[in-house]
């Protein structure tokens, strides 16, 4: 009976496996949920102020190198004017704010950020170039969860210095960089204001518009004028903040060399500096590494926001024994990595930051090859606009390799092996930074033995790039100094004197 | 005619994120003094105690295995649900006879102080955990966790709300499971409070509410060999004798007990808030391991 | 598929490790338990197996799981998800109506829409007669679940006969399951014995070898396991029966493919993967075909390489096909129920 009913099925179409692959469509993030002003003003005092001098810059989306708005270029006298209402706020309301109410409004800050963070996100991977499941997945969620930590903070500021008193320092001058740019005013204005001090933020000139809207978000919050003021421009508005008189707080992320100036510049003065700085973290792995993890590792640590980041795991250090195997899966993996379009879902590097950084990318991989080291790249086809660098790393480099030395700040890596642990500890401190490292082994004996070892401000064993609101991020050596970041993040906005 | 009869509220126990009857069928009749009339709560009977205990046990795996930040966040949700039915938690309290305005001060007190809580949950374990320099070759943490299953018997008289949520905070914010016992004269108050709490995303069973007689309810908790701690606050309905018995049996699984005086407390300042309401409740892991090659 | 036609050497495949000799019938032989005076047992050495960090792995698992598949990859997916699929009824109130019922499914999947065949059925060894009635003529395979099936808790002269069977009446692949109080007591000489004996009792029926990952507790046994399973002459290595929860993951899968990938790398023979159980809607179908897209390479992506063992994932992609269509989302009842 079975067989009969049958009789009368014919089969459904014969199906082949697509002959050119299985290709993911474009799945771009959509933008009609949002708009840009053609221009943003500088946010001072609690209102939008055109700037003195009249004059604005362009900031532009750099997959596409088309303008995405004019932006305020703040002059010395337009930061003087934000540092006094920022000496205002501080003097008339917000240090004498009851710290639970001062909690409160962080907490809605924080709130406000979730509820418009796709937006944010789209907005950063616009204008900064970045993945959109990076800024959706990582920038928005840590930047609202450091509101929310520092929030819970504002109140309990004597639980953080027992047996002293904990008091702000006044107004903080803050400048900031492109690499994470919500996520990076996240970090100095949370703990800053929980503290009880007020602002005067700086963005970078290439990525101000997030920074932009998180005022919008402040006005929102109807956070008292003049707590939080953004001025936006290049490298003289940020000096202007820094060596300002009335400011009593600097802190500065970004390179060394600008850190190092900004040092040099405080000396003598009373203002109390935080300095988070560059890096070139050895990733090291061991041969009883869990191998497929550690791949995975590695390649987030470099390739996460195109290696725009201070702490990427830059230099590989490979025990010699499992340095095939590895690089064999390296190379299997860069070719799944997607480049492209920012505001694709699926891609996951995005086009570098400007046509500047791509230059100096472009430039050390030159001197990697002039070298004599090995390179290895993706066959990813990269867009014909914008700025795009295919993922990449060298063998056969050697400490004294020049890509083994500078940071970089892009999709290169270099591989570098060694015999035994302590010649991994060696080469891994043998840098002037000192920002992050990591370490693979499935024995977690050698784990904390060589996080000891490691000089470096974070040290992540068996992953990598990871970040908490409540976990301190900072360097030691000229990666410069000061937490950010649970309770440690607190001490660089306290005055902590003794009763 | 254009009066209208209004639908009274029906309270019931809270036990495992649902609102239950007792299933003993008593009721106790709690009286109204802003209509002169009278509610019945439900009686609850030594099964549903025993239930109670079963549902904070699961609320306590449930929530010691989120996060802290997610705690934090889910905290925060049941301040800004208080916010917004601070007129129910109002109108709980003026039938409990406080005044209007006395009651609107209380209200803004008990969610600013679930703010603060909300602040604590991921804090706890930066401030008291410890990296101890032991003298070997040795990695040695040491780290706090939540103790387990909690009876609260808050204070009975006074600010209710503003004594619940200053005394089930501290136990709950550090991943623990709460059996509240509540205040017998005014059990309302308690259960509009677990309306919000239903409401706020906490997971079922962190927070469950038993109402009915103390003289009959703290010696049930104190007994139970699944509640790991007790937190009983003397007040008008949990004299010197009951709070003493309960210390006793409460040996009989080495329960955490705490007994303290309601009076003693000046709950509207700062000083009713803090890591010290918190401590009490928490159990200190140490963790070795050995560093080298 | 330019991996499958060079025929990779199978004299590494299927091969015994000539130990385990224990009489046959006896209780001994029941459960493999190793006496005193039996050393030789311990002769076999499992596969060494880099580590697996399982916090890292998952956080892998859910990268992929975000993938993006809108549009004409969506509907290209889920028609290449229907042809990997193994349409499964394993249920002892299985009869005759109800498999033909299932073979009509899979021969046609549905009336209006263009869609292909399944890759095959999946039953028990009683019903492989009927399902083969079913499919004369066809390109759908029919496979059977053998070894004592889902425990594999008996003798394996009763497993090997139960496998015999199964190929007698027809089934052109068979699904056997490891023995796992074997893997868990450390015999794993036992669970590569039991493979390789199946595999050649088998003759030139396909072997998968069902691991039971949500019995073997950690990712580093799927791990051991999955290269046991390929070591000692699988086909495919399958993740679950579909009786025991958790049953496939995605991070188990991610494990698995990545465990194909280095013997394939390594030069071995080309292996298949079949995630069994707990797929249950299109999103998730498509989420493991990323997962082989990315880990394998599209020429996984192969009826010939990856299946899906399911039973309910059907009708949810042929609804989400239908709304790739129509544009509106589909009704369930608008989809005949097998």
């Amino acid at each position: 009976m079975a067989s009969k009913e049958l009789a009368t099925v014919t089969q459904g179409t014969a199906l082949r496996p697509p002959k050119h692959g299985w290709q993911y469509a474009p799945s771009p993030e959509g933008t009609d949920h949002f708009k840009l002003k053609p221009r943003y003003e500088l946010f001072i005092g609690g209102k939008w102020v055109e700037p003195q001098s009249g004059k604005y810059f362009k900031t532009i989306n750099p997959a596409t190198e088309t303008v995405i708005a004019e932006v305020a270029e703040a002059s010395a006298e337009d930061v003087d004017r934000a540092v006094r209402a920022a000496r205002a706020a501080y003097d008339t309301v917000w240090s004498r704010m009851r710290a639970s109410e001062r909690a409160k409004y962080i907490y809605r800050i924080a709130r406000r950020i979730q509820e418009r963070s796709r937006e944010l996100a789209v907005v950063e991977s616009l204008d900064g170039g970045k993945p959109i499941k990076e800024s959706r997945d990582v920038d928005l969620p840590l930047a609202a969860a450091h509101f929310f930590h520092y929030a819970g903070w504002a109140d309990k500021l004597a639980y953080a210095i027992p047996g002293r008193r904990a008091r702000p320092l006044g107004v903080a001058g803050q400048v900031i960089p492109w690499n994470f740019p919500l996520l990076m005013a996240a970090w100095k204005l949370a703990p800053a204001l929980a503290c009880g001090n007020t602002v005067v933020l700086k963005p970078a000139e290439t990525t101000p518009l997030t920074a932009l809207l998180l005022a919008e978000i402040l006005e929102e919050c109807e956070l008292p004028p003049g707590v939080v003021n953004i001025v936006t421009g290049a490298g003289v508005t940020g000096g202007a903040v820094v060596n300002h008189p009335d400011v009593n707080k600097v802190a500065f992320t970004g390179s060394t060399g600008v850190g190092k100036r900004i040092q040099r510049d405080l000396a003598g003065s009373n203002k109390k500096l935080t300095l988070e700085l560059g890096g070139k973290a050895a990733n090291i792995v061991f041969a009883d590494a869990a191998i497929d993890q550690a791949v995975e590792g590695i390649i987030n640590g470099i390739y996460f926001n195109q290696g725009h980041v201070c702490c990427a795991g830059s230099r590989l250090l490979v025990e010699e024994s499992a340095h095939d195997t590895l690089v064999r899966k390296l190379t299997r993996r860069i070719e799944n990595l997607r480049v492209g379009d920012p505001l694709d879902k699926n891609t996951d590097v995005g086009a570098i930051n400007s046509r500047m950084q791509l230059e100096k990318i472009q430039e050390l991989v030159a001197a990697g090859v002039s070298e004599g080291c090995m390179i290895h790249q993706s066959h990813a086809q990269l867009p014909s606009k914008g700025f795009f660098f295919a993922p990449t790393f060298f063998t056969g480099v050697s400490q004294s390799h020049r890509i083994a030395q500078e940071e970089i700040f892009g999709p290169v890596l270099s591989v570098i092996t060694f015999r035994t642990p302590e010649e991994a500890v060696e080469k891994a401190n043998n840098t002037h930074y000192g920002l992050s490292a990591g370490i693979w082994t499935d024995k977690a004996a050698k784990v904390f033995w060589m996080a000891k070892r490691m000089r470096a401000g974070v040290v992540w064993a068996n992953t990598f790039n990871k970040f908490d609101a409540t976990s301190p991020f900072g360097g030691f050596k000229e990666s410069g100094f000061g937490r950010e970041g649970g309770r440690a993040g607190l001490m660089p906005y306290l005055n902590a004197e003794g009763v | 005619m254009d009066t209208r009869l209004p639908v009274e509220k029906t309270y019931k126990l809270f036990i495992k994120g649902e609102f239950v009857r007792s299933e003993s069928g008593r009721a106790l009749a709690v009286p109204n003094e802003s209509t002169g009339g009278i509610t019945q709560v439900s009686r609850a009977s030594r099964k549903d105690a025993r239930e109670a205990v079963i549902a904070a046990k699961a609320g306590w795996h449930a929530w010691a295995s989120k996060t802290a930040y997610l705690r934090g966040q889910i905290l925060y949700r049941l301040a800004e649900v208080m916010e917004g039915r601070r007129a129910e938690l109002c109108e709980a309290r003026t039938q409990a006879g406080v005044s209007s305005d006395e009651a609107r001060e209380e209200v803004d007190l008990a969610i600013d102080r679930t703010v603060h809580y909300a602040g604590w949950a991921d804090k706890i374990s930066i401030l008291l955990s410890s990296t101890n320099p032991v003298a070997g070759p040795h990695f040695n943490v040491t780290s706090p966790e939540p103790t387990g299953v909690v009876a609260v018997v808050p204070p009975d008289g006074g600010a209710t709300l503003l004594t619940l949520v200053s005394t089930v905070l501290p136990v709950i914010v550090s991943g623990n499971g709460a059996i509240v016992v509540a205040p017998e004269r005014d059990p309302r108050t308690t259960i509009v409070w677990c309306e919000c709490v239903a409401t706020s995303d906490m997971p079922a069973g962190v927070v469950n509410v038993l109402t009915g007689l103390r003289s009959e309810l703290v010696p049930q908790v104190a007994k139970h060999m699944d509640i790991h701690a007790l937190d009983l606050w003397k007040s008008d309905t949990v004299d010197a004798e009951l709070a003493k018995s309960a210390s006793v049996d409460g040996a009989e699984n080495v329960k955490r007990v705490k007994v303290r005086d309601a009076q003693s407390v000046d709950w509207a300042s700062d000083d009713a808030q803090g890591l010290s309401f918190i401590e009490p409740w928490l159990e200190l892991k140490t963790v070795w391991h050995p560093v080298g090659l | 598929m330019a991996l499958k036609k060079k025929a990779v050497s199978t004299s590494r495949g299927a091969r015994s490790n000539g130990h385990a000799i224990v009489k046959p019938g006896s209780q001994d032989e029941a459960l493999h338990l190793p006496t005193g005076g039996d050393r030789r047992r311990h002769t076999y050495r499992p596969p060494h197996v880099p580590p697996v960090e399982a916090v890292g792995l998952e956080e892998r698992a859910a990268s992929l799981a975000k993938r993006s598949i809108k549009k004409a990859s969506k509907l290209e997916g889920l028609k290449m998800a229907i042809s990997m699929m193994d349409l499964t009824t394993l249920e002892g109130k299985d009869t005759p109506g109800k498999v033909v019922a299932m073979c009509r499914k899979a021969l046609r999947p549905h009336d209006r829409l263009d869609v292909p065949s399944c890759a095959a059925v999946c039953v028990y060894p009683n019903l492989v007669p009927v399902a083969k009635r079913a499919l004369a003529g066809s390109t759908v395979k029919i496979a059977s679940v053998a070894t004592a099936f889902p425990s594999g808790q008996s003798p394996l002269k009763v497993k090997l006969d139960d496998v015999r069977r199964a190929v007698e009446f027809g089934a052109d692949e068979i699904d056997m399951v490891i023995d796992r109080g074997a893997f868990l007591r450390g015999d794993y000489g036992k669970v590569f014995d039991e493979i390789a004996a199946t595999k050649e009792a088998c003759g030139r029926a396909h072997l998968k070898v069902i691991l039971e990952t949500g019995e073997l507790g950690t990712y580093d046994n799927v791990r051991l396991a999955s290269a046991i399973a390929i070591e000692a002459g699988g086909d495919f290595i399958k993740t679950s029966t579909g009786k025991v929860q958790p049953a496939a993951t995605l991070p188990v899968t991610l494990l698995m493919l990545e465990v194909i990938r280095d013997y394939v790398d390594d030069g071995w023979r080309v292996i298949g993967m079949k995630p069994a159980g707990g797929v249950r809607n299109a999103k998730q179908a498509l989420q493991y075909l990323c997962v082989v897209k990315e880990t394998l390479g599209d020429q996984w992506l192969d009826p010939d390489l990856f299946r899906f063992g399911a039973s309910a994932l059907l009708n949810d992609v042929l609804m989400q096909i239908e709304k790739e269509h129509t544009g509106r989302y589909a009704g369930e009842d608008y989809f005949s129920k097998d």
